[in-house]
């Protein structure tokens, strides 16, 4: 089976260190996203696992295998390029066939391959056509065929859908989800965009400057971020993170040495007009912006903390210049000077009432 | 662009003044080539001859071992063709695609040869092949044009445009660099290639200068010594024999360039088209 683990690996073009001391492993049959802002090491780390760079130093292990030095087309792997990479002088079905070909596949059974892969994405009409005559969809199952029909044991996907417009990302983001369940293959998976990670992956990477921040499911992502860059990466709208030097004064007294304090764009209250709230942080605001999405209503706020963003799920409030926005206690996240989260923190609630600590900030 | 109707009319103008200026020479070489000797001479030029004098060509293919002309011009133009795109191929790819020690001192080398006329080299090429035994041999037309640096340099520009990501996924399909070469480079640079090959045929099919010094006996001369030597035809020079020679000549060229257009325009459709 096909375990992917990184060990030790340190990329380093000239003196830029691209990848620093990463630690990873990848399950077999997981939909694993690697997941970053450009720049991040995310593509050089996927291009590694492809053998398309050396690694500096550290090994790369596939299955049992020890891969670091073996030549790409060794390694049973297959790889979708942002770009597609299509041969452009040859036929689709030459495009798919060029891997069985050189893997010296015999004609009959390389006949029936590309007839079964061509099947499953739809693109038996067209494979006499040539890669330029195809929209950029089809050029992408192009690519993906040509990767599946070598049955591989790892599937690499490189940015594979920046490409494409929204509505056609959105289709083809689900069939990948449902090519992964089909096949049951490791899928390796590299996006900048935290909402494509969110939906097609079991497992993300998030790497910033060649260090993983996180490595966790979706969800643990999303609800416990371990640092100030996931939260602020993760979420559409992403966490807000506020310094706790702007909040003292409706703060309840924290113990720990929090400086930055978070809350989700979800968990604001907005009230309009002046109301006491018990347990919560009360922020006197102005509403700068309203993005009505239908369903949810996205909110630009600015008070004396700063600007932040407040998602409602209600009707959209008309009043913009006299609102308050609250959030509660438990919904807070503290993180400390080294932007590293506070977990399970003690407040005292009320400082002059009930002491009665609670625990916030770890769901 | 403005669509203005009086600038197309002169643009169309223009155009054909221009057609007209390169294919004077042209028609009119054609026109001499049928008629007769003292045709030739009349003042004003007689665009058209009273009638077609088709004796001419057999003539001038009579007054000498045409046949074996020809065929020397063929094997030496078509073998010079062979050799080079057995050379600025992978010259060109590696100069393209490799870093290697030294990759820009031996590119440098390359270009630099492409500024040292032929005529400067023709003495020591001339001993080399004198010592070699090969002087009035087709090998002394065909040997020193081997490779091409003009080649090597308009093949390496159009490889290095093959994005990185092609060979990149040819390589995880496990395709060896020369099967890289050969399925994916070479059809790409399809019209960089023909085009090549087209001026490399015509200069080679048409150069005087180097069978004229490599070459002293029948056996070995082409085409253009061949038609060079019609104008010594009865004492003078008789005109109309000597252009139904050069007709001869650039026939097979006419025929080529009308089949490698096509090839050329089909080939830019599916490389510009993206």
């Amino acid at each position: 089976m096909a375990e992917i683990r990184l060990v030790n690996i340190v990329k380093k073009f000239d003196e830029d260190t691209v990848v620093n001391n990463l630690n990873l492993t990848i399950e077999d049959g997981s939909f694993t996203v690697i997941v970053g802002p450009s720049g991040c090491g995310k593509s050089t780390t996927l291009r590694m696992i492809a053998g398309l760079e050396t690694p500096t130093s550290g090994e790369i292990w596939i299955g049992d295998e020890c891969v670091t030095n073996m030549e790409p087309g060794k390694r049973n792997i297959a790889m979708v390029f942002q770009n597609y990479a299509l041969y452009p002088t040859m036929t689709v079905r030459k495009n798919i066939e060029f891997g069985l070909v050189n893997k010296k596949v015999q004609k009959a059974e390389r006949d029936s391959l590309i007839q079964e892969i061509s099947d499953i994405v739809g693109l038996t009409d067209h494979l006499d056509k040539k890669p330029h005559q195809l929209s950029g969809g089809q050029r992408q199952r192009v690519a993906l065929a040509r990767a599946m029909v070598k049955k591989p044991k790892v599937f690499i996907l490189d940015e594979p859908l920046s490409n494409l417009d929204a509505k056609l990302r959105g289709q083809m983001r689900r069939e990948l989800i449902q090519l992964h369940k089909r096949l049951g293959t490791t899928f390796v998976y590299v996006t900048h965009d935290q909402v494509e990670a969110m939906s097609m992956g079991d497992q993300i990477i998030l790497l910033d400057k060649g260090v993983t921040q996180q490595m966790d499911s979706p969800m643990n992502m999303y609800h416990d971020p371990n640092n100030v860059f996931t939260a602020e990466f993760i979420g559409t709208p992403p966490m807000n993170i506020l310094e706790r030097g702007h909040l003292n004064a409706v703060l309840p007294t924290l113990f720990e040495d929090v400086k930055y304090v978070g809350f989700k764009p979800e968990h604001a209250e907005i009230i309009a007009g002046s109301e006491e709230r018990q347990d919560h942080v009360v922020l006197k605001s102005e509403i700068l912006t309203t993005e009505t999405l239908g369903a949810e209503t996205i909110y630009t706020v600015s008070n004396a903390a700063g600007m932040m963003n407040v998602k409602r799920f209600d009707t959209p409030i008309e009043e913009t210049n006299d609102v308050q926005i609250a959030i509660p206690y438990e919904k807070l996240y503290f993180f400390d000077g080294q932007e590293e989260r506070i977990r399970f923190i003690e407040i005292d609630r009320t400082a002059p009432q009930q002491p009665k600590p609670v625990l916030v900030g770890g769901v | 662009m403005k669509r203005n109707p009086i600038w197309m009319v002169v643009n169309g103008i223009g155009l054909v003044l221009l057609i007209c200026i390169f294919a004077l020479p042209f028609v009119w070489m054609i026109s001499t080539s049928f008629k007769t000797l003292g045709e030739t001479m009349t003042f004003p030029p007689k665009w058209i001859p009273n009638q077609l004098l088709w004796e001419n060509f057999s003539k001038a293919w009579n007054s000498g071992p045409f046949l074996k002309y020809l065929m020397n011009s063929t094997i030496v133009s078509v073998g010079i063709l062979i050799l080079q795109f057995a050379t600025i191929i992978p010259a060109a790819y590696a100069f393209a695609r490799y870093r290697f020690k030294g990759s820009n001192f031996f590119f440098g080398v390359t270009m630099i040869t492409l500024m040292i006329p032929t005529q400067l080299i023709f003495l020591p090429v001339y001993l080399q092949m004198s010592s070699w035994g090969l002087l009035d041999t087709l090998w002394a037309l065909i040997l020193p044009f081997a490779s091409s640096a003009f080649g090597i340099f308009l093949l390496r520009q159009s490889f290095k445009q093959v994005p990185e990501e092609l060979l990149e996924a040819a390589r995880l399909d496990q395709a060896s660099e020369w099967k890289i070469i050969m399925k994916i480079m070479v059809p790409m640079a399809k019209p960089v290639l023909i085009t090549f090959g087209m001026f490399s045929f015509i200069a080679h099919w048409n150069d005087y200068f180097w069978p004229l010094v490599m070459t002293t006996t029948d056996a070995s001369r082409t085409l253009p010594l061949g038609i060079t030597k019609l104008r010594e035809v009865d004492g003078g020079v008789a005109w109309n024999i000597l252009m139904a020679g050069n007709l001869i000549l650039v026939i097979p060229i006419l025929f080529i360039f009308f089949f490698a257009q096509r090839q050329i325009i089909r080939a830019f459709i599916y490389t510009g088209v993206k």
